[in-house]
Parts: C-alpha cells; sequence; structure tokens
C-alpha cells in the first residue's frame, strides 16, 4: 500500500498565451490508503490534468506530489518507478491496445519493469483474472475484440503492473450498462483482494454512490467538497449549483422529504433507501 | 508537445492583408518572390526594405511572433553570410591577417543576401500563411489550378485531400500526444536506450495512431458519402471568393513594387550585388 498526497499543486497551460487556462489552483489532497475514492467534476474542472499529476505526465508548476512522503520530482530520471507504482488507466485506454495479442500487450508493462519470463506469466495471467479478460481471448489479436472487452484488456495492461495506487480516468465512459457494471464490479472485487488504492474519475453519479469509500469534488481547479458519498450527496444543491448532479435516488428522497415523507437526505443507494423507508435507521445496512 | 509545433501559423486578425482574395494573394506572392530575386542594385534594396516595413505594419502582426518564424532560418543564414564574407573577393581590402582577408563588398553582398532571405521568409509568410486560414489557401490553390481539370487533372480531390489533410494535423497531434501518455503510463521510455531500442519504443506509439488515423477515414468517408459527396462536379460553395477595390489596390502596389525594383536596377545601380 502506498500513501499518495498533493500539496499545493498549481498547473496553468499555455502559459503566457492570451488563452492561458489555470487548470488546477492550489490544489492539496490526500488519498485514503486502501479505499476507492471517486473524482467527480463537471468537464474542465481539471480532474484529468490532476489524474495525470499522480503519476507523473505532467509536472506541477509549483507544489508537490508526495508518494509514501517522498517528493515524486526529486529525482525526474527516477519518474518511471513512479509510473510503475501508480498505474494510470487513462480515457478510452482501448485505443492504446497495440501488440499482435492481448497477452502480449497486458505483458507490455511487466516488461519495461524488467520482471522475469516468470513473472510476467504470472502477472499477467493474474491480471486478465482480475480484469475479466477471458482465457481464450488472450491469444486473439487486441482488435477483434468488441469495445467492452478491450476496455478490459487495457484496464489488465496496467493492473499487470501490479500498482500500489490504481488511478482510473473514467473507466467506464461509453460503455453500455452491462458493460459498465462488469468493469465496475471488476475494479471494486481487485481493489477488496489487493487492497490497492483505487482512485475513479467519473461523471455518473450512480457509480460514484455504488463504488466509491469516499469523494472528492472538484470545480474550476479548486477541490471544493470531499467526504463519504453520504456527506457529499446530501448537500445536493451545492453540487447542482457546481454544474454536478446527485444519484436519481437521492432526488427521490429529497421529493419525497418535500411531500411530508422523511427519510433523510444523506441517501444515495436503492438499497438504502429501501432499509430507510421500511424504518431502519443509521447508517447503510 | 501541442506547444512545440506551431503548424499553420494563421494570426487571427481583420487587417487589409487579411480581407484579400486568397486567389490574388497566391499571385501577389509569386509576384513578390520574383521581384525579390530580381533585385542588383543597392537602391533596390533599400526598396524592398521599405516593402516589407510595409507589409509588417499592413498586417498588424506582432513583430516578435515574425521574428519567431525566423529562428529556422539562423543556420542557413550564418553559413551563407560567412562565405560570401570570407570567400567573396572584391576591390577594396578591409582586413589583411594571416590567410583571412575581407573585402568590403564581401560584407555588403552578405548583409544583401540576409535581407533578400529574411524578407522572402517574412513577406510570403505575412502575404499568406500568417494573414490566411490553410482552408481559405487551398481554396485558393484549387480555383487557380481549375483551368487543369479541362485536361482531366482532378484538381478538386487533390484540393479535398489537402483540406482534409489541413484539418486532421491538430487532431493527430493530439491523438499522438494521449497514446505516448498512456504508453509512457506503461513504462514507454522514449528518450534512452540504443538507437533500435528508441525505434522499437516508437512502435507502441505507431500501432495505435495509424489505427485511429484509418478509423477516422472510415467514418469521415462515411459522413461524406451520407450527405451526398460525389466529388467536385456541379458543387458550389458556401464561401465564393470574391475579389474586390481591396484586391486591385493590392495589385497596383505589387506592380509598382516590381516596376521600381526594375527602374531602379537600370537608373540607379549603385552597388551592384552579385551572385
Amino acid at each position: 500500500m502506498a500513501t499518495l498526497e498533493l500539496r499545493n499543486i498549481t498547473y496553468v497551460y499555455g502559459k503566457g498565451a492570451p488563452y492561458e487556462i489555470k487548470a488546477l489552483d492550489d490544489v492539496s489532497l490526500t488519498f485514503e490508503e486502501g479505499k476507492i475514492i471517486g473524482l467527480i467534476g463537471h468537464t474542465g474542472s481539471g480532474k484529468s490534468t490532476l489524474v495525470q499529476m499522480l503519476n507523473g505526465l505532467i509536472k506541477p508548476d509549483s507544489g508537490k506530489v508526495l508518494l509514501d512522503g517522498k517528493d515524486i520530482w526529486e529525482e525526474p530520471k527516477k519518474i518511471r518507478d513512479v509510473r510503475f507504482k501508480v498505474g494510470l488507466v487513462m480515457q478510452y485506454p482501448e485505443y492504446q491496445l497495440f501488440d499482435e495479442t492481448v497477452w502480449a500487450d497486458i505483458a507490455f508493462g511487466p516488461k519495461n519493469m524488467g520482471m522475469s519470463e516468470d513473472e510476467i506469466k504470472k502477472a499477467v495471467t493474474d491480471a486478465a483474472h482480475f480484469a475479466g479478460v477471458r482465457e481464450h481471448h488472450l491469444g486473439k489479436s487486441p482488435f477483434d475484440l468488441s469495445g467492452g472487452q478491450k476496455r478490459r484488456a487495457a484496464l489488465a495492461g496496467v493492473i499487470a503492473m501490479g500498482p500500489k495506487v490504481l488511478v482510473l480516468d473514467e473507466p467506464a465512459a461509453g460503455l453500455d450498462p452491462g458493460a459498465r457494471r462488469r468493469i465496475l464490479g471488476r475494479i471494486k472485487e481487485y481493489q477488496k483482494e489487493s487492497h490497492t488504492t483505487v482512485i475513479i474519475v467519473s461523471h455518473s453519479m450512480e457509480d460514484m454512490a455504488m463504488y466509491c469509500d469516499s469523494v472528492v469534488v472538484m470545480n474550476h481547479g479548486k477541490v471544493t467538497m470531499t467526504g463519504t458519498p453520504a456527506e457529499v450527496f446530501s448537500r445536493a444543491d451545492e453540487l447542482v449549483a457546481q454544474g454536478l448532479d446527485v444519484p436519481a435516488i437521492t432526488k427521490v428522497a429529497r421529493a419525497l422529504r418535500k411531500a411530508g415523507l422523511d427519510i433523510g437526505l444523506d441517501i444515495y443507494t436503492v438499497k438504502f433507501a429501501v432499509h430507510r423507508l421500511l424504518g431502519g435507521d443509521g447508517d447503510e445496512g | 508537445m501541442k506547444a512545440d509545433i506551431a503548424f499553420g501559423q494563421y494570426c487571427e486578425g481583420s487587417s487589409f492583408l487579411h480581407r484579400l482574395d486568397p486567389r490574388w494573394k497566391i499571385i501577389f506572392a509569386l509576384l513578390y518572390i520574383v521581384a525579390l530575386f530580381l533585385a542588383k542594385s543597392i537602391f533596390a534594396f533599400a526598396l524592398i526594405l521599405v516593402s516589407i516595413v510595409l507589409l509588417v505594419a499592413v498586417s498588424g502582426i506582432r513583430p516578435r511572433i515574425l521574428l519567431s518564424g525566423l529562428r529556422p532560418l539562423i543556420l542557413i543564414i550564418s553559413f551563407t553570410a560567412i562565405i560570401n564574407i570570407f570567400w567573396l573577393k572584391g576591390e577594396t581590402l578591409l582586413v589583411d591577417f594571416l590567410f583571412i582577408n575581407i573585402y568590403l563588398e564581401g560584407l555588403i553582398n552578405a548583409l544583401l543576401i540576409i535581407l533578400r532571405v529574411c524578407v522572402l521568409v517574412m513577406g510570403t509568410s505575412i502575404i499568406l500563411t500568417y494573414t490566411t486560414t490553410p482552408i481559405a489557401l487551398t481554396d485558393g490553390i484549387e480555383q487557380l489550378l481549375s483551368p487543369l481539370a479541362k485536361i482531366k487533372v482532378p484538381v478538386h480531390e487533390f484540393s479535398m485531400m489537402m483540406t482534409i489533410a489541413l484539418r486532421f494535423i491538430p487532431t493527430l497531434i493530439e491523438e499522438t500526444d494521449k497514446i505516448m501518455s498512456a504508453q509512457k503510463a506503461r513504462g514507454s521510455d522514449f528518450s534512452q536506450g540504443s538507437l533500435v531500442k528508441r525505434a522499437k519504443a516508437l512502435i507502441p506509439i505507431l500501432v495505435p495512431l495509424f489505427i485511429s488515423a484509418f478509423r477516422r477515414a472510415e467514418d469521415l468517408a462515411t459522413a461524406m458519402e451520407c450527405r451526398c459527396y460525389t466529388g467536385g462536379k456541379g458543387r458550389t460553395r458556401m464561401n465564393v471568393l470574391h475579389s474586390t477595390w481591396r484586391d486591385m489596390v493590392m495589385l497596383l502596389c505589387i506592380c509598382a513594387f516590381f516596376a521600381g525594383i526594375i527602374l531602379l536596377n537600370i537608373y540607379a545601380p549603385g552597388y551592384r550585388f552579385s551572385m
């Protein structure tokens, strides 16, 4: 396990040019170990920039990224080691597949790490299993797979490196509901077994409510809220003001309250809503 | 990476030059180049200097941008200048040190060459690339070449290909950027190792890039066919090019410039450039 911390990160695109944009503005965050953390914010709020900072793809203009208490930019030559520890699955990762077989593609990361043949074999098999890539697909060309299968193969390519922190930028974007549930389910299961810290960027409030232990909200390059899903989603008005939304069931709970049936504002899953409606109270049952 | 490639270099604006008809602009640029190479007399070069100052002033483009456009030329300019300074023989000896002889003529020649090359690049890019969008430029080329269609040269197809290529350059750059980041995240290293190793490191970038380029091409073809694109025949334009009084004024100026160079060459030879 590893702790990842951001300290006063600032980053500006197109510095000095007339179209200069402040993507991140004095962001400080600590990602809890062994949890699934959701990162939400509308388009252009700085999520993707932040995510690329975590593994050193982008260097902050000012501020520090600390991995296990050590500044990742202390020795710029060793930035590759950071990338092996903080695995990043970018948006639409299926477009990065390139090798002749799915197996070889998943093995690309481990090979770059300098693992031995046996280690690579184990890493690929395990990663394929975790990501839900079927065994008979491993020998196929990645370009013969369906969209969802490709996505999972790309996910396996990052998991195979055995990262201590797994960062996913919109892992379910553009997938149908079935593929969506499968990939997110796989990530959750992987997290449970490996106790990796997982950071997910998403637009879907439902997904965040279902899978995350804590949520970070961003707006205009700043962190505006952090907390458990219950804490964050109970502040529905603020979320809406930032161009975001709350899960549908939270809206139902608010409508019920208006109509005279108060089951609380911290409702964010259907299961929990049913639990409260049936007279239970306290936290999620 | 995006910042490194300033492609096309079109500078938004609404100056006199921006509003010229691209067809005329191509002709103006050609005339301007020919005039530059006709200049022999030192007074003709003075006129060239005046013309470029006027062009810069009229275009309204910041000189800093124009000067940075000259940066790639530094090597070739200094090379030709040095050759001229040290090897050209003349009448007035300036420096005579061991085997190094520098003549006044060589020095002047070098200066004139620098002036000519700089003005050539600056002038044509002010008339064309800085003040014309790439799309308008290809439109202009297409129409200038359209007489060739009579002898079965597929002019429209060529210009369509050019337009599409130009349109997709920024997209492909962005795509390359993304794929590079993704492979870097998996430990790709493009800056270390032997040449073979570095070339091999490009495969994980080129394969996805080609695949996505083909995918985009296919999508675009489908989209064009859905809108009944069948090539240039019988096709009308949304933006019809018109010549205006501005083009005529510019034409007059360029012709006057052209005539001025020739007249100065004949009647005011002064120092004559030799090359």
